[in-house]
């Protein structure tokens, strides 16, 4: 910079920061990155629900009947609805990245397909496990 | 620092105290190794639960019981608990600026997935052996 730095502190201060989120047009393979975290996280979450209905089996029938009557509620099922979509859209995710480990699928219509694949796979995906469970419950 | 080709520095005086990158390659190793492995465990573990949904507690105590559904659900919880260990390592060091608070989330990500990786093989074990 030309302007004089008066002292080492205030340099520091006026450090440029590189641009973030904010600055740039939303695309979908930048959504679909955050969507893969966001994924990620929640299924982290939802390991404390996986632990509670293993413990309760574990426990006795009353607990069991205990959790069973909370997932099998409109909440219970719309969270395990999310559950179900977060585990196939977080996978197909992570089948992106092997693509892209293999160094292929980087380049501009590849990644816009693996994207599209992620997204629609995952909803494909969640729709065949619930009719699969309705039907053979 | 010189870097020039007839520098008498040895490579490791050059780095030293620079910062160590604390870790190798393990970490991104153990996290798409991991995602292998729970290609196929995440799906059995779904069609394990979606064959459960609805069903009364003793079928599911009897099908949880089953040594290939304990041992294929105890897989599917060593692989995927360490993976979203490794994982919300990843986040937390990314967007976690001031140390200690970095230290103590590591710290707690860590106790997390012991505790409920932990609880889910008591369970699942004891669905098998009691």
């Amino acid at each position: 910079m030309a302007e004089p730095n008066p002292s080492p502190l205030a340099a520091e201060a006026r450090r440029p920061l590189s641009p973030h989120l904010q600055v740039y047009r939303l695309t979908l393979t930048m959504m679909m990155s955050g969507i893969h975290r966001i994924t990620g996280m929640g299924l982290y979450l939802g390991t404390l629900l996986l632990a509670w209905w293993l413990i309760a089996a574990a426990t006795d029938a009353a607990s069991f009947e205990t959790v069973s009557w909370v997932m099998s509620s409109i909440i219970g099922r719309l969270i395990l609805l999310g559950f179900t979509w977060a585990l196939f859209t977080h996978m197909l995710g992570g089948v992106r990245h092997f693509i892209w480990d293999a160094g292929i699928g980087m380049e501009h219509p590849e990644r816009e397909y693996l994207a599209h694949m992620t997204i629609w796979g995952g909803l494909a995906l969640t729709l065949i496990v619930w009719v699969i469970a309705y039907a053979v419950r | 620092m010189t870097n020039t080709p007839h520098s008498m520095r040895t490579p490791m005086g050059k780095v030293r105290y620079l910062g160590s990158a604390k870790s190798g390659t393990r970490h991104m190793l153990h996290t798409r190794l991991t995602a292998i492995a729970l290609l196929p465990l995440s799906i059995a573990f779904v069609w394990i639960v979606v064959s459960l949904v609805g069903k009364d507690y003793n079928t599911v105590r009897a099908t949880l019981g089953n040594p290939l559904v304990s041992v294929t659900l105890l897989l599917f919880l060593i692989a995927g608990i360490y993976h979203m260990m490794l994982g919300m390592q990843m986040v937390i060091e990314d967007y976690v600026y001031g140390e200690h608070t970095k230290f103590w989330l590591l710290a707690l990500n860590t106790c997390f997935a012991i505790a409920v990786g932990l609880a889910c093989a008591y369970a699942v074990l004891r669905l098998s052996f009691v």
